[in-house]
């Protein structure tokens, strides 16, 4: 039967190397996908990148390659992924190093350029989602990035490269692409790349389809989840799908995992914007197909948008986060007690600028502004969190939480304080014809 | 007796995009679906939180699927980027909701 076997390598930058090893070395697959950019991520890569020239593309593609390289040459898998992040070149030299390392010589390695649009972007370019332009943000620009398509990939591919490395991919277009070149699907077969869109959809966050970000003991149970196993898609001429796994692996590919992945981050389910078509998900049929398989159809689509969506990141300062934990008789009135001492001293004494959140974890942290009723609890964290552009007002902070140690309310224990580097991103949109994809092909 | 929650008919995932919340709810019992539907209209989902949930929350129904799916506008406190809650991506909104009584 004429299907395309698809696998995903990493739903997110950090994801496990151990299950990509497994599907390149046991998949039998013909791709491999690694989706691994995030808003942050893709702002975290020109900071890197700011800093070092030769860097800012995935922190772990040197790990990743040395782990799937060999295994994928040996079985014909081809690997197409987005770890280029703000530096695909960078990125697609290293796999030529790597490659030779390993002694794959003759190995194409293809990277592909145009979704950085930095210099497209001005002081007047107004956001899509909300009011406002890049000069009322206030904060220096580190990049912007377009979101492409599967006609950004395509000549590489058709080009013959072993390994495709590009930066801001709309993630369901990674596994689009290669579906489009195998079937030669026209780029206007809007119904079809809809079906292939939600292909691509569904595997783009890797585990999260088999078993991964389910699990709810006694309701939702999920085996072996410590060694749960990332996903395998096997396409159709049609563009349906039966979603699977390997047998051995941990995890659950069940139509409850579907469908959860099925509408994440999806608003209108007859309208999933990408580059490449307006995915609709309304009419999708979901149906077990044997154990650990269930089969997807019914997704349509219609014509793609005109214009492209871009990210625009920015360098957004400091976030400090410091804390100290009470436990036992009283714990909740000590905690609270400690949250108004670190308020005050803050706001009224050192008055800190940036904006401050003061929760009490264990009580009422994550929904607090839910109002949810709040009972008594034998453990409770005081966890303070700031955010600034003047790193000095962080450490402030940080030697506050920890002066209550000695200063605050009996019995507190267990300070840490950590500083993190942040950003901030906002989306604008842009036309089509701005944009102008291209792909160079490196030779091991 | 305890009171019944959605959590005992239902099961949730939450994602993000920018300072918007989505979370999809499904009934796992194909029979539970006009409860559910009856229950979680948009309105309550809004009314429970009204701190929480500032902005717009739409409600698109997937019959075939026995799902629905909340869409909450300005709901992340300014999204990942710039909100200091614990879960700036409102991962856990699917179990707040899942955490609603069922009334009727």
């Amino acid at each position: 039967m004429n299907t395309l076997r698809l696998g995903c390598g990493a739903g997110f930058s950090s994801d496990r190397l151990g299950p990509a090893v497994d599907l390149a070395q046991r998949g039998a697959l013909d791709y491999l996908v690694f989706e691994c950019i995030g808003e942050r991520t893709m702002a975290f890569g020109h900071r890197d990148r700011m800093l070092d020239p030769q860097r800012g593309y995935n922190p772990q593609l040197r790990a990743r390659m040395r782990g799937v390289l060999a295994h994928c040459h040996a079985n014909g898998t081809k690997i197409v992924t987005n770890m280029g992040v703000a530096n695909p070149r960078a990125a697609a030299l290293l796999v030529v190093d790597i490659a030779r390392e390993l002694g794959l010589t003759g190995l194409k390695v293809a990277c592909v350029e145009g979704d950085d649009v930095t210099h497209l972007i001005g002081p007047d370019t107004a956001f899509m989602d909300h009011p406002g332009a890049v000069k009322d943000v206030g904060l220096r620009m580190v990049g912007a990035n377009v979101y492409l398509g599967v006609d950004a990939l395509l000549p590489a591919l058709r080009a013959g490269a072993d390994v495709v490395i590009a930066g801001r991919i709309a993630d369901p277009s990674l596994f689009l692409s290669p579906l489009v070149h195998h079937f030669g699907w026209s780029l206007d077969d809007w119904s079809t790349l809809g079906r292939g869109t939600l292909a691509g959809h569904l595997m783009e966050c890797g585990m999260q389809i088999t078993g991964g970000y389910f699990a709810d003991p006694g309701f939702k149970d999920v085996p072996r989840l410590a060694d749960c196993g990332f996903p395998i898609a096997e396409v159709a001429a049609d563009g349906s799908c039966v979603i699977t796994k390997l047998d051995d692996t941990g995890g659950c590919v069940t139509t409850a995992t579907v469908k959860e992945q099925l509408l994440y981050e999806v608003h209108d389910p007859r309208a999933y914007l990408t580059p490449d078509v307006v995915a609709d998900f309304s009419g999708v049929a979901v149906a077990e197909a044997g154990h650990d398989r269930v089969r997807v159809s019914g997704a349509s689509g219609r014509q793609r948008p005109d214009q492209l969506k871009v990210t625009i990141g920015f360098d957004g300062g400091y976030l400090g986060e410091g804390g100290v934990s009470y436990a036992g008789p009283n714990a909740k009135a000590r905690a609270e007690l400690a949250a108004d001492v670190v308020r005050e001293r803050l706001t009224r004494i050192n008055r800190l600028g940036g904006d401050l959140r003061v929760d009490l974890v264990g009580l009422n942290a994550l929904h607090q502004t839910a109002d949810l009723p709040v009972g008594e609890a034998n453990d409770v964290r005081l966890h303070v969190a700031l955010r600034s552009q003047d790193k000095d007002d962080i450490d402030t902070m940080l030697w506050e939480v920890e002066s209550l140690l000695c200063c605050g309310p009996a019995g507190g224990g267990g300070y840490r304080g950590q500083i993190t580097p942040c950003v901030v991103t906002h989306s604008c949109l842009i036309d089509r014809g701005a944009v102008s994809p291209s792909f160079e092909m490196f030779i091991a | 007796m305890t009171q019944r929650r959605i959590h005992d008919i239902a099961h949730a995932r939450a994602g993000d995009k920018g300072n918007t919340s989505n979370v999809s709810v499904w009934a796992y019992d194909p029979k539970d679906y006009p409860l559910l539907k009856r229950e979680l209209t948009a309105e309550r989902v809004k009314n429970a939180f009204p701190k929480l949930f500032t902005g717009s929350v739409t409600r698109y129904e997937m019959e075939a699927l026995h799902g629905l799916n909340f869409v909450m506008l300005d709901a992340l406190e300014g999204g990942v980027n710039t909100s200091l809650n614990l879960d700036s991506h409102g991962k856990s909104f699917s179990y707040l909701i899942l955490g609603l009584p069922i009334e009727g």
